[in-house]
Parts: structure tokens; C-alpha cells; sequence
């Protein structure tokens, strides 16, 4: 299969989900169009805003710049599956609720995924460090002080004896 | 946004990725990473009518570090580059370029060797590997090359091979006791593309610098190799008006183009200052190691 339609098979916060997609279409028009998951955000679509930032076998990617295809066999999490409806929020969330690190809400999502990436990697606590890894995404509201204190509390609460 | 339609091909192979190449030439592009590609895509000032995608050529997508010889597979990301100690760590000019080669998310997705292919004059990969006197690895339907970084890039965003040919992957030397390497840019904010960067490797004996590369990103419509530079500062012990005298060079050595980001002197100045700070560092790694 070449033009036209291909056949993909990935999985999506945990379930695996087969789709036929066009060749051009991103992985972040996939997932919002065709599966309905809405909460992985597009702000500039050419990969500088970071709002529709999802995890790709783990690690951050950019939706809007990586294609559907590219993404067959892989594992995608969105924000979506950070906490299922009813559960409580991932401890993530819950630091961007505790901190109001959101304001008009559009950017949280890339942002909530960045730092999960970020708190795998056993990383220091100190703002600098923070700044440089939260600069990969854009907040249009600016609200950035809150989004490092938020992030700094969970690096913290994670190396706290 | 979104690219405008293509025919699209996972190959499994070289062979078969060089056969499409064969049959569709020019109205083929080679899809890596994507992460320069597919914003050129989204904004429609490229519009392949085919992509062939390497992400499924198993042999692109390993790495090597052999005695001092590390050679890195075209699929291989930036990330992984970084992350491995092994090679940050005996390459400070690798270790910094990657630090400010866009963000994680884009160095988690994007290719050492689309990045080079791309030949964007702002790129560090091409720098690097010019101060490195790397070599890059080439297929075509004839067989397989080593290129000279030097020469690979032959104009804005244009390399040297044929459209039927692919860049297969990239090898470098570490650098041995005795040199020291540094690289340095200045972007208008982090993770942007460099407004200029520069890579330099200095070899030392005692104090003389015994041997120099500096290399250029964003100040030509290709990344340079300052060479009258380095023949200044070699046989120096690097002192103050030596460097001017290099930095100066290099300066003018420089081609570079007025745009949003900085005017042709703005950018002549950060090739000046910059180049001091990458020989100035490396020189003192170099001696620390000799």
C-alpha cells in the first residue's frame, strides 16, 4: 500500500488501536481526528510550541512533526493517559493543580508530558536545570513561574529522603 | 497545517530504499527524524510527491564506538548521542553541541544522519564533524563512499549527492590526549537554531598549539572551515594577540547573510567572539590532557 490509506497498528495509553490513515496525516491529526483524543493540543504545527508534545515509547516528541506511519508499532501516551476519568490525578497534574500552574490551559498538556519525561531522567532541582528543560514549550499566557515551582516541588518530593 | 499528499514507502532495506530512489529521483524525498523535513512539509515549501521512510533499515539505526573511531548509523538519534557517557565524555565539542541542538523532544525524534543530509547551514551536526574531520558515509546504486565534510555541503541546504544516493551514517575520531575540543553558539532563545556556532579542536605540545580546526555554523550560506584561522593559531601558544589574529580571521572568513536575526556585522562579531571562547576552551582542555 503506497497512495492512498495505510493500515497502522499502535498503542495508545495502553490499548492497542489499529487505524487507517493517509499518508500525511500527523500523529497529533490522528489522535485528535480519528480517536478522539483531544487533549494533545496543536498551537503552531511546525514543531516550535511544544503544546502537542506526547510520549513516544517514553520519550517526548512533537505530534505535529511526526507522522501517523511513523509512529506504527510504537507506543504514543497522551495526556489522556496520565489519569483515567474517576482516578485521581497523576501526580504530575496534581502538582500543576497545587501550584496553579495553568492558566488558560493550553500549553499544560505538552508541558505535564515534558515533565514526566523530565522526572524519569533523576534530574537536579534546581531552576536552571528546570528552566532549560521547560523551555522546549511555550505557555502563551506566560504563566511560567508557577509551571518551574510545580515542577521543582515534584523533583523534590522525589529525591526527599 | 498539514503536507500536501505523497506516496509513501517503509522499506526494509538499503537496496530497496535506493530502488524507489532509482525509480522516482527527484519527486523522492529521503524521510529520517522528520523534525526539519516535516515543518518544510507542513508550510508547503516542499512538496515531494514520495517519501521514503529509513526508519525500518535496521542497519541504519546502530551506533559504534571502536578504540577511538565512533561511527553512528544515519537512524540514530541525537538523544541517544547524548546520553551515551562513553562518547560525552571524551568529546566536549559533542557533548555541548548536543546540549543546545534544539530541545529533547526534537533531539528524542531527529537523526544524525537527516540532520546532516539536510545541510541547513545552522546545523551543528555538519560543524561538528567538519572540526572533526569526520567523514560521512554515502550510498548509491554504484556503492558506498566516504565523503569529506568539507565539500558535502554545496549551498544553502544542498548537499553533494545525487538523488539516488543516501547518507548511511557519519564517522568521527575522538580526540586523543593532547587535543581538546569546545563548541559554542548564541541562538535568540534556547533550543532555536544558531544565529552562529562555532566548533574548534586544538592539538597541543607543551604550550604550542601544534594543530587547529575551527569550524563555522550560520555564517555562510554552508557551515565553513575558517582555515587561514587555523594556520594562524598553529605554532602559537595561543597568546592574547595570537587569538585576536585568529578570531579576526575567522571573522572574515565568514559570509554571512542579514536577516531577522542579526545583521551581517552583528553575526561577523559573534563569529569573532565565539571563536575565541571555542579555541580559548578548547586549548585548555587540550593542555589538561596533554
Amino acid at each position: 500500500m503506497t497512495a492512498g490509506l495505510h493500515n497502522i497498528v499502535l498503542t495508545v495509553n495502553g490499548e492497542e488501536v489499529a487505524a487507517r490513515v493517509e499518508a500525511r496525516q500527523t500523529l497529533a491529526g490522528m489522535l485528535r481526528d480519528q480517536l478522539e483524543l483531544t487533549g494533545t493540543n496543536l498551537g503552531c504545527e511546525h514543531g516550535v510550541c511544544g503544546a502537542c508534545t506526547v510520549l513516544l515509547d517514553g520519550r517526548t516528541a512533537r505530534s505535529c512533526i511526526v507522522l501517523a506511519v511513523q509512529a506504527n508499532g510504537r507506543s504514543v501516551t497522551t495526556v489522556e493517559g496520565l489519569a483515567h476519568d474517576g482516578e485521581p490525578l497523576h501526580p504530575v497534574q496534581q502538582a500543576f493543580a497545587e501550584h496553579h500552574a495553568l492558566q488558560c490551559g493550553f500549553c499544560t498538556p505538552g508541558f505535564l508530558l515534558t515533565t514526566v519525561e523530565y522526572l524519569d531522567e533523576e534530574p537536579a532541582a534546581d531552576p536552571d536545570s528546570i528552566r532549560e528543560r521547560m523551555s522546549a514549550n511555550l505557555c502563551r499566557c506566560t504563566g511560567y513561574h508557577n509551571i518551574v515551582a510545580a515542577v521543582k516541588d515534584l523533583v523534590e518530593r522525589r529525591t526527599a529522603p | 497545517m498539514i503536507p500536501a499528499p505523497f506516496s509513501y514507502f517503509a522499506p526494509d532495506t538499503l537496496e530497496e530504499a535506493l530502488s524507489l530512489l532509482g525509480e522516482w529521483g527527484e519527486s523522492a524525498k529521503i524521510l529520517a527524524g522528520g523534525q526539519s523535513l516535516l515543518p518544510l512539509m507542513a508550510f508547503r515549501l516542499v512538496r515531494p510527491e514520495v517519501l521514503v521512510d529509513l526508519r525500518g533499515i535496521e542497519a541504519l539505526g546502530h551506533y559504534e564506538l571502536a578504540g577511538d573511531r565512533l561511527t553512528i548509523g544515519a537512524m540514530v538519534t541525537h538523544r541517544t548521542i547524548e546520553l551515551d557517557h562513553r562518547i560525552t565524555s571524551r568529546c566536549d565539542m559533542l557533548r555541548e553541541a548536543l546540549d543546545v541542538l534544539g530541545h529533547v523532544a526534537i533531539r528524542n525524534v531527529g537523526t544524525v544522519g537527516g540532520s546532516l543530509a539536510h545541510a541547513d547551514p545552522a546545523a551543528e551536526w555538519l560543524a561538528v564533524t567538519l572540526a572533526m574531520d569526520g567523514r560521512i558515509m554515502v550510498t548509491g546504486p554504484g556503492g558506498s563512499r566516504d565523503v569529506a565534510a568539507d565539500g558535502f555541503a554545496t549551498g544553502w541546504m544542498t548537499n553533494c549527492l545525487s538523488p539516488d544516493e543516501i547518507v548511511t551514517g557519519v564517522r568521527l575520531d575522538m580526540p586523543g590526549p593532547g587535543t581538546g575540543s569546545a563548541f559554542g553558539e548564541v541562538a535568540r532563545r534556547h533550543g532555536d537554531f544558531a544565529v552562529v556556532g562555532v566548533a574548534a579542536r586544538v592539538s597541543v605540545e607543551g604550550e604550542a598549539v601544534t594543530g587547529a580546526r575551527i569550524a563555522l555554523a550560520g555564517a555562510s550560506s554552508t557551515p565553513i572551515r575558517a582555515y587561514r584561522a587555523e594556520a594562524l593559531l598553529t605554532g602559537t601558544a595561543l597568546s592574547g594577540p595570537d587569538l585576536d589574529a585568529a578570531c579576526e580571521a575567522a571573522a572574515s572568513e565568514t559570509d554571512p547573510v542579514a536577516d531577522l536575526h542579526g545583521s551581517v556585522d552583528y553575526k561577523q562579531h559573534l563569529a569573532r567572539v565565539l571563536t575565541r571562547r571555542a579555541v580559548s576552551r578548547a586549548y585548555r582542555r587540550a593542555s589538561a590532557t596533554a
